[in-house]
């Protein structure tokens, strides 16, 4: 090495990668994270893509970026301004660059601008040529395309083929700045293209060509060190919500001993836990592509209907279409679990934004008194749990059970110690046995304790009877219109979904457990809000954050808590459905910070509405 | 199957009180059903009737089995996933005009082109019943209703056309009042594997009383029914003196006697499409007799075979007892200490 350089320590950096859809910025985003997870640092990312599948190459509507923010410590969300943007051409730089922070690291494809791809910008002048940026950034214009087509000189790929390459060339600039090594990236490539030595070929030299730009060009005076995390110990792998949630629904059908049926009708952001199931036939796993949404609710309730356990999943539009069957599914009390990955809304809204807007959906959105268990996520790893909690309820209650995921913890990932399912303590079913005897099958009398009916299948000698969308009489399952027992059942549904409070573990509170604000948020705001409540906590404020999990029912011990504090205030990403239960529910004054952007709240918004709550009496 | 069946019609009956309306073709249906399934299985705890929402759609309550009466025209979804579930098991759906057809029309077409081995016995009345007599996808044109006071303008749908169109493995058509022969179709349709659409003209004497009259009466019935029979040829009439020619590929009934004689009239062949459309081309034509019967029947392999066979194959090899530990731990992994 021929230049001095110069080594820093920092603790937290965030980067964002923006480029066109075909720029393959989620590739060396991903990549990016593996290997700092590989590293031991703690991470949150966020893919952001656009709706359209090809918007047209270097227009703003075809930008799709990907963010990582990893640290030294822990951390709990991906990250607010980026300190460096990757800009592989003009549309990117226009739509990102203003969230770079003042003084951040601009990383830029210089071939990519050009008069072109300037006007479909927008620009009217070169930015890396009119010195706009030089005076606010540390900006790097390098000529990526250039230089993998050098790198790669003498592989027999076509022109393009080679183009597509500069993402690794990007990867490489990054990975020399913050010293990370560039194995773990080409033994992926080795496994991805493992037919295709040249692609591989290109793609290493690219990568390299990144690499040794970063050592020898002048520019680059600094290497910055993110060293390893203190995280608990125990094996972690990186994972995103999809997968998590996927890998829940497994654990509690290997535990449970229950086979799985997975129905659905592709939407986005859900389609991939169908794409995932898909997969893991061999693990007796179904899966079925319905007609529609209606379909693919009916298949899932008609599996569990026959004993196996029955899981749709959509996102808003097709829980709409699914509520009809919700009300069946509470009426005739059969397990079902329904994964709504929710995004921007009303209609088709932002179909690959995030929001957290149809929780009203979930607990209120059926005709009738049709009280349904309500789970929410909080994290991209929390949805294992979270997806074999739903399971599990769902089965001891004899219940449709919705739960409630979001774009962002969908794609999202983080460093994730892998469970054990033996700590996930028991998950035992037992169907009705058979009857031999002359008397006839009661199918709703209940387990006194949960209240649950039994779980009696077809095929089982004995127990035929008949279940429907009727008003049941009580205890015999007999069609019955009568006035009182219409309002006993509607009390005893109710009853059951509220026994579930009565077996949730307390309620955990972080931070002080009285004072004069607690921040509570429910589903994927939960690491913007723990991080602002530790930020708070830092400057010796006395606040506490609490996230819900159940939201129907809600803990029993929530009332107290909130009596321990002075304020409460509510970050939600929409107007503020939650606090408006939560008001309703414990007639508390809640305060909302409420933003419909399509995009994670930031914690440092948060800790200013904190602030001004506080010094506000 | 031993051949003194071991269950009797009784315990198919269940304890429920029936609300159908009294004359009403529903009734019929039923006893014929109860009737035939103790010559079809000993086993009625394996036995399903799933309906939707219509009167036709109480029928499970009244069936001694396992039943689940859904939601309107959505009862081919739950019946696919039971499936899905329990192959082993024999699932009947029990649907309507209105929920079949209207509201349920695309889970009806896709359940049929993806052919579980499910029994469809759609009761075809031309009118909706339950809610008190508006026009259905089948009604005839210009149908006054009490949502259409100066006549539908819906053109209709002919069932067992749009069963073919969609691909459906067993098509057939019978009528309440033919007692033997819907006792056969349900025979017919059990035996099939793959989905079996039955439709069954059914009187709603309350809402749209004669819809079949022609069909039914007995002086007229004989002229204007062709019973199929695979093998024998299409003739009708009280003296069996009339038949269908094909003239190219355009039928026409003929009088067999001086200009044409028995063997110049189409053989019924069920697995034939040529013949099951231009049977089903019959439906409520001026020109045609009805046809009754097994329009067409043809196997292929059943979806839930299909997926049983994936399934199969999937676990070939597999070492799944570690499976669930393989997934958790997939991809890098790395400990900290
Ligand atoms: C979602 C929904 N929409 C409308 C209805 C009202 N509805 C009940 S049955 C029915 C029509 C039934 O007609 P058909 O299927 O022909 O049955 P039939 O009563 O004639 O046997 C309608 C419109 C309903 N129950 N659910
Ligand atoms: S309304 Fe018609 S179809 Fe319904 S029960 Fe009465 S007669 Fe039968
Ligand atoms: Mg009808």
């Amino acid at each position: 090495m021929s230049k001095k350089v110069k080594l820093e320590t920092v603790d937290n950096v965030t980067i964002r990668f923006a480029g066109d859809s075909g720029d393959g910025m989620q590739l060396s985003g991903g990549r990016f994270t593996q290997t700092s997870a590989i590293m031991g640092n703690d991470l949150s990312t966020l893919p952001d893509f656009p709706a359209e599948i090809r918007a047209p190459a270097g227009s703003l509507a075809g930008v799709s970026s990907f963010q990582i923010h990893f640290s030294s410590q822990e951390i709990h969300t991906p990250g607010e301004s980026p300190d460096v943007l990757v800009a592989m051409n003009p549309a990117a730089l226009k739509v990102h660059l203003k969230d770079l922070i003042p003084g951040g690291t601009l990383i830029v494809n210089k071939n990519a601008f050009t008069t072109k791809n300037l006007k479909l910008a927008g620009y009217e002048s070169d930015p890396t040529e009119d010195g706009s940026l030089e005076d606010y950034y540390s900006a790097h214009f390098i000529e990526m395309s250039k230089l993998v087509t050098r790198a790669s000189e003498g592989i027999d790929l076509s022109p393009k083929l080679i183009d597509r390459t500069k993402n690794l060339c990007a990867l490489g600039v990054l990975f020399w700045i913050y010293d990370r090594p560039l194995e773990p990236t080409i033994d992926w490539l080795n496994k991805k293209f493992k037919s295709k030595p040249d692609i591989i070929d290109a793609n290493v030299k690219a990568l390299h060509a990144g690499y040794n730009y970063g050592d020898t060009a002048e520019i680059f005076t600094t290497k910055y060190i993110v060293n390893k995390a203190k995280l608990p110990a125990g094996k972690y792998r990186n994972i995103n919500g999809t997968l998590a949630t996927c890998l829940g629904l497994l654990t509690a059908v290997e535990k449970s001993k229950l086979s799985l049926t997975f129905a659905g009708y592709p939407i986005t952001p859900a389609s991939n836990i169908l794409h995932t199931l898909a997969n893991w036939k061999r693990f007796g796993v179904k899966t079925y592509q319905a007609e529609d949404e209606m379909a693919g609710i009916g298949a899932a309730l008609g599996a569990s209907y026959g004993g196996s356990l029955g899981v749709t999943a959509s996102s808003g539009p097709g829980i709409a279409l699914k509520g009809e069957f919700l009300g069946l599914a509470v009426i005739t009390e059969l397990p079902l679990v329904v994964i709504n990955v929710q995004r921007g809304g009303p209609s088709t809204g932002l179909p690959t934004k995030t929001e957290q807007s149809d929780l009203f959906q979930a607990v209120y959105g059926r005709n009738g008194e049709a009280p349904m268990p309500v789970i929410a996520a909080s994290t991209p790893g929390d949805c294992y749990y979270t997806a074999y909690e739903a399971c599990k309820m769902a089965v001891k209650y004899m219940t449709p059970v919705m739960m409630l995921s979001d774009g962002y913890l969908a794609n999202g990932s983080e460093p994730w110690i892998i469970p054990n399912p033996d700590d996930l303590g028991d998950f035992d079913v037992e169907f009705v046995k058979e009857n031999l005897t002359d008397e006839k099958y009661l199918p709703y009398k209940r387990n006194e304790k949960t209240l649950a009916r039994g779980w009696a299948i077809p095929g089982t000698k004995g127990l035929e009877h008949r279940i429907g969308g009727i008003e049941k009489q009580d205890v015999t399952g007999d069609v019955n219109y009568d006035s009182d027992n219409h309002e006993k059942m509607v009390q005893i549904r109710a009853q059951k979904v509220a026994n579930i409070a009565n077996e949730l573990p307390p309620t955990e509170v972080f931070g002080e457990k009285k004072g004069d604000l607690l921040i509570l948020s429910w589903g994927s705001t939960h690491g913007t809000c723990k991080s602002a409540t530790e930020s708070l906590l830092s400057e010796n404020l006395k606040v506490a954050h609490v996230s819900i999990r159940w939201i129907s029912p809600l803990p029993n011990d929530l009332k107290d808590i909130l009596s321990n504090y002075k304020k409460v205030l509510m970050p939600e990403i929409n107007t503020g459905q939650f606090r408006q239960m939560i008001r309703a529910e414990f007639l508390v004054d809640a305060i909302g910070l409420n933003e419909v952007q399509g995009k994670p709240l930031g914690a440092s918004t948060i800790v200013a509405k904190a602030k001004e709550i506080i010094n506000e009496r | 199957m031993s051949d003194k069946p071991l269950l009797k019609k009784a315990d198919f009956q269940s304890d429920q009180a029936i609300r159908w309306c009294p004359g009403c073709g529903d009734y019929a249906i039923l006893a014929q059903t109860q009737k035939t399934f103790p010559e079809i299985t000993e086993h009625k705890e394996n036995t399903v009737f799933i309906s939707g929402i219509g009167c036709s759609s109480r029928f499970p309550y009244y069936m001694n089995t396992y039943g689940f009466h859904t939601i309107h025209g959505r009862a081919p979804t739950i019946a696919c996933g039971l499936k899905m579930a329990n192959p082993d098991l024999s699932v009947w759906l029990v649907t309507g005009d209105g929920d079949g057809l209207s509201i349920g029309g695309n889970h009806m077409i896709h359940l049929l082109r993806r052919n579980f081995d499910i029994n469809i016995m759609l009761f075809n009345n031309r009118i909706y019943g339950l809610t008190k007599g508006q026009y259905s996808p089948t009604s005839e044109q210009g149908k006054v209703t009490y949502s259409t006071p100066m006549g539908s303008l819906d053109y209709p749908f002919k069932p067992t056309k749009l069963a073919l169109g969609s691909e459906a493995s067993f098509v057939a058509k019978t009528i309440d009042k033919e007692l033997k022969h819907l006792q056969a179709m349900i025979k017919r349709a059990n035996d099939h594997k793959g989905t079996s659409f039955i439709e069954i003209y059914q009187n709603c004497n309350i809402f749209n009383d004669g819809a079949f009259a022609r069909l039914t009466d007995r002086d007229t019935k004989e002229e204007q029914l062709i019973r199929l029979e695979h093998g024998q040829p299409l003739i009708f009439g009280v003296e069996k003196d009339k038949g269908i020619y094909l003239d190219g590929t355009t039928p026409k009934v003929v009088k067999i006697g001086k200009d044409y004689s028995i063997d110049d009239i189409v053989v019924h062949d069920e697995e034939d499409r040529f013949i099951g459309d231009m049977l089903a081309n019959f439906t409520e034509s001026k020109e045609f007799p009805e046809a009754v019967g097994v329009l067409y029947c043809k196997e292929r392999p059943t979806y839930d075979s299909l997926m049983s066979a994936q399934m199969e194959e999937s676990q070939k090899g597999s070492k799944s007892s570690k499976g669930l530990d393989e997934l958790l731990n997939a991809g890098d992994t790395w400990e900290v200490k």
